[in-house]
């Protein structure tokens, strides 16, 4: 017991204080002491609910991307048996109910299709199975269904364009230090810390941003489009803003024959002639071409922008712009123009995203918390400092020793491993201060046990620390157990918490039990005493 | 120094005489606790139930204008709300539902929250709004399902480990008692329409951590009296065991119990509502670790004959030293 070799203590020493200096940058961020810039500075992040901010919680609609997947599919078909050497009609096509059903019109060349289509399809996943499964059902109709393996991995791309989108935006915006992070199949987390207003920030990550181009049919009888009739080849679409089609809600454009605004080099906010905010965008090679190539071919006729399939304007085609660069009106403000520049930059979003969980917290509640829970630890404490002494005495000022370096240790682990510290997480502080003096307790009562038996000084304590030994390590073993379904299970302030007590166990036990055995042994060995008051 | 001594020496109260009594009121009050959760309710926070919470403070009053908001708010055509203060008496909830349709379009969400927070800062200048947190149906389920998975997970997988480490006795013993904090714990929240989401949750995990070290430590001298006092009756070694421990979880909770009411008076009061989740359970969870978690040993027939006796090193040297074989 009262063999401690000097290597043992340094080394103790030192991985306390290690964890104490670790602690310190966290500690001076709330005062203006300097530290030196040379040093590595780690420090502890404060959760959203602690600095204030924004947590916004996106959603994709699966659907859609299968959807998607189907009507992509049905142009590659179109196109590619167009092109085939013979030609291969089809006819029938139909792309509702999950999957694509065409008929090919000369029963002899359904082998020759089958040629054609099988290498749009491709491996999906690990099992070897493809992304599209192909049958042939009364000789020659052509049933496509995407496989769900398929369809995982068009989520995940999805998922992995649409994450990045996100991020540009985001960064477009210049917000500081984001986090933005995938999660689950279909979910986005967004994390803004001291945003006080979210939202301009959700309207701009909400917004899919895709960009068309297409023809007005305007064989349509405003009649039939109040109806919502649209001529054959051709849909109705809304206004975004009624005003800019002279109070027409809605107009009929050609199906087929526009161009995606996705080929884009750079699009800005400008102002027109007039003096109106515009969105001037440029198009990169081959998207300026087929600009080009649509205005020269319908010069007098006008074409619609259509934004996430509303209507932004209709101006009619005066000439044709073949410099790869134009100029997209429709009622903005410098401000919403701003805004559709940044998203038509950072790309469209490949699927809609949609916020299903939002928690903003103000700035002020945050810094209100901290100084509150600073407070509340301060005088719980010292209040138990005090009842620890009046219990234990000489045994009771080690465990409270114990107690501080304990503090200073949690918060140098959480600051080195960069984890985030937040409002449950103080409480977790507090707590974890009551609870790391039961292993002191367990040891103190065991001594005081040991002692009324009539053991001796030295063997009293040897047997204190070695019987209470076993209960501590069950004890602790039981609130890890708790803290990682915590982990696993809760969502990010009660996370924190779970942090804060894992640690909080592990550099207890270290403290309570190896730290104060050492103190106690060296007492022991220096003063010999014959009793002690416990 | 006189040092204070909490349990005096020697202590030997009889718990085990009262078992039957302790037993009946054990039952009755999770009984009580079923019946409360089941006929008024838990007040479940936007956590577990989706819906729009707003989080106000009005810094120069002394007292929310609870009755006036609610008339204001409601008046905006979205549906009653439910007002709460919460830690202290100028800082209130507002939960509304989401709008109808919201789940496809979410800006109808957005646009409620702008204007319950513009009618408060109209009528209110010191109005500060602290949060504003929005949870879809979808999201809500899930958060409930996994939250409670986890519970369930903990008692669970905590049980398991002390029949591992102990016998199945204790494991069944430890659950009972756990089932029984949590269980009291949840009744009191139905009693006390304290708004329940997911951080009381974790508040529940917590405890059952904590809880459950007192349990163990209780369990730990049982099996270490069980191993050396052979021939005593069991009732007798469980009230020994008890009363010797009883200084450790009497001094252990009061520690807990010191930190934790400063947290609840001082503290930030958004985790109000966790902070007295686990100060209520540290006082249900000691009761039960003297109570509860030895009587149930009883029943279950513990023994001393599955643990082998060992002799501690000390002990053999002492028996030697005295001269005897």
């Amino acid at each position: 017991m009262l063999d401690f070799p000097r290597w043992k203590q340094a080394w103790y020493w030192f991985i306390t204080l290690a964890c104490v200096v670790a602690a310190v940058p966290s500690l001076m961020s709330t005062g203006n002491l300097s530290w030196p810039s040379f040093l590595p500075r780690p420090m502890v992040n404060l959760g959203l609910d602690l600095a204030g901010g924004s947590h916004i919680l996106l959603e994709a609609d699966a659907t859609q991307v299968a959807r998607q997947r189907i009507e992509n599919m049905e142009e590659s078909v179109r196109a590619r048996l167009r092109l085939a050497e013979p030609r291969i009609r089809i006819g029938d096509i139909s792309s509702s109910g999950g999957r694509l059903t065409f008929m090919v019109e000369d029963p002899a060349q359904v082998d020759a299709a089958r040629e054609q289509i099988l290498p749009l399809t491709s491996g999906a996943g690990l099992t070897g199975q493809r992304d599209w499964d192909i049958r042939v059902v009364d000789g020659n109709r052509f049933i496509l269904t995407p496989t769900s393996a398929g369809i995982n991995q068009a989520i995940d791309a999805a998922m992995e364009t649409a994450t990045e989108v996100v991020r540009k935006r985001i960064d477009a915006v210049g917000t500081r230090e984001p986090t933005i992070i995938r999660q689950g199949s279909a979910r986005i987390v967004v994390q803004v810390p001291g945003l006080d207003d979210p939202q301009a920030l959700k309207e701009l990550i909400g917004k899919t941003a895709k960009l068309e181009f297409k023809l007005v049919d305007t064989t349509a009888s405003a009649n039939d489009i109040a109806q919502g009739i649209a001529p054959p080849g051709s849909e109705i679409v809304p206004y975004a803003d009624p005003q800019e089609g002279g109070g027409v809600q809605a107009i009929a454009v050609k199906r087929l024959g526009g161009i995606k605004g996705d080929q884009l080099t750079n699009a800005q906010q400008a102002f027109d002639q007039n003096n109106t905010p515009v969105v001037s965008i440029t198009f990169d090679q081959q998207g300026g071409a087929k600009f080009a190539k649509l205005t020269s071919e319908n010069v007098n006729r006008p074409f619609a922008i259509i934004l996430d399939g509303k209507v932004l304007s209709a101006p009619n085609i005066n000439e044709p712009i073949l410099g790869g660069s134009a100029q997209i009106s429709g009622s903005f403000t410098v401000e919403t123009a701003n805004q559709l520049a940044i998203a038509l930059r950072s790309g469209a979003l490949p699927v809609d995203l949609k916020v299903v969980e939002e928690r903003t917290v103000g700035p002020d509640l945050g810094a209100d918390s901290i100084e509150k829970g600073l407070i509340a630890m301060l005088v719980g404490t010292v209040a138990l400092m005090t009842f620890i002494i009046v219990t234990y005495g000489r045994f009771g000022i080690y465990a409270c020793i114990a107690l501080i370096l304990n503090v200073l240790m949690i918060l140098g682990v959480m600051a080195v491993a960069n984890t985030t510290l937040t409002l449950p997480g103080i409480a977790g502080f507090v707590l974890t201060i009551g609870a790391a003096v039961d292993a002191n307790v367990l040891i103190n009562e065991r001594i005081r046990e040991e002692r009324a038996k009539g053991r001796r000084v030295v063997q009293a304590v040897e047997m204190g620390y070695k019987e209470a030994s076993r209960a501590i390590f069950d004890a602790n073993i039981t609130n890890v157990i708790a803290a990682v379904l915590m982990f696993l299970f809760g969502s990010g302030p009660v996370r924190g918490f779970a942090v804060v007590l894992m640690i909080g166990i592990i550099t207890s036990v270290f403290a309570a039990v190896t730290m104060t055995r050492m103190w106690v042994a060296n007492w022991l060995r220096r003063t010999r005493p014959a009793d002690i008051n416990l | 120094m006189k040092l204070l001594k909490l349990v005096p020496d020697n202590t030997n109260i009889h718990f085990l005489r009262w078992q039957w009594p302790f037993f009946i009121v054990n039952i009755l009050a999770m009984a009580a606790s079923l019946v409360l959760v089941f006929t008024s309710g838990l007040n479940l926070g936007v956590d577990f139930v989706g819906g729009q919470m707003i989080r106000v403070t009005f810094e120069r009053s002394a007292e929310a204008p609870v009755g006036e908001l609610r008339e204001s708010v409601g008046a905006l055509g979205y549906g009653e709300p439910i007002i709460q203060t919460f830690g202290k008496p100028n800082e209130v909830s507002i939960r509304m539902k989401l709008p109808e349709g919201s789940e496809s379009k979410p800006e109808l969400s957005d646009a409620m929250a702008k204007k319950i927070t513009a009618t408060i800062r109209e009528k209110h200048a010191d109005a500060r709004i602290d949060g504003v947190d929005s949870v879809s149906g979808k999201v809500s389920g899930e958060l409930f399902t996994t939250g409670m998975l986890a519970l369930g997970l903990a008692m669970i997988g905590i049980s398991i480990y002390i029949w591992v480490r102990f016998e199945w006795q204790f494991g069944v013993g430890a659950l009972f008692a756990l089932v029984q904090d949590v269980l009291l714990t949840i009744g009191m929240f139905a009693l006390t329409q304290m708004e329940f989401d997911l951080n009381i949750v974790a508040a529940l995990l917590t405890l059952i951590g904590y809880s459950l070290n007192d349990k163990i430590v209780v369990y730990d001298r049982i099996r270490e009296n069980l191993k050396k006092y052979r021939r005593m009756p069991i009732p007798e070694l469980l009230d020994l065991s008890v009363n010797e421990t009883l200084s450790r979880t009497i001094v252990t909770s009061l520690s807990m119990l010191i930190t934790l009411v400063a947290l609840l008076l001082l503290g930030p009061d958004v985790i109000f509502g966790f902070t007295a989740a686990i100060t209520l359970g540290i006082f249900i969870g000691t009761y039960s670790s003297i109570f509860m978690s030895a009587p149930i040993l009883i029943w279950l027939k513990v023994s001393s004959s599955s643990f082998v006796p060992q002799e501690s090193d000390i002990d053999r040297q002492e028996r030697l030293a005295r001269g005897q074989s």
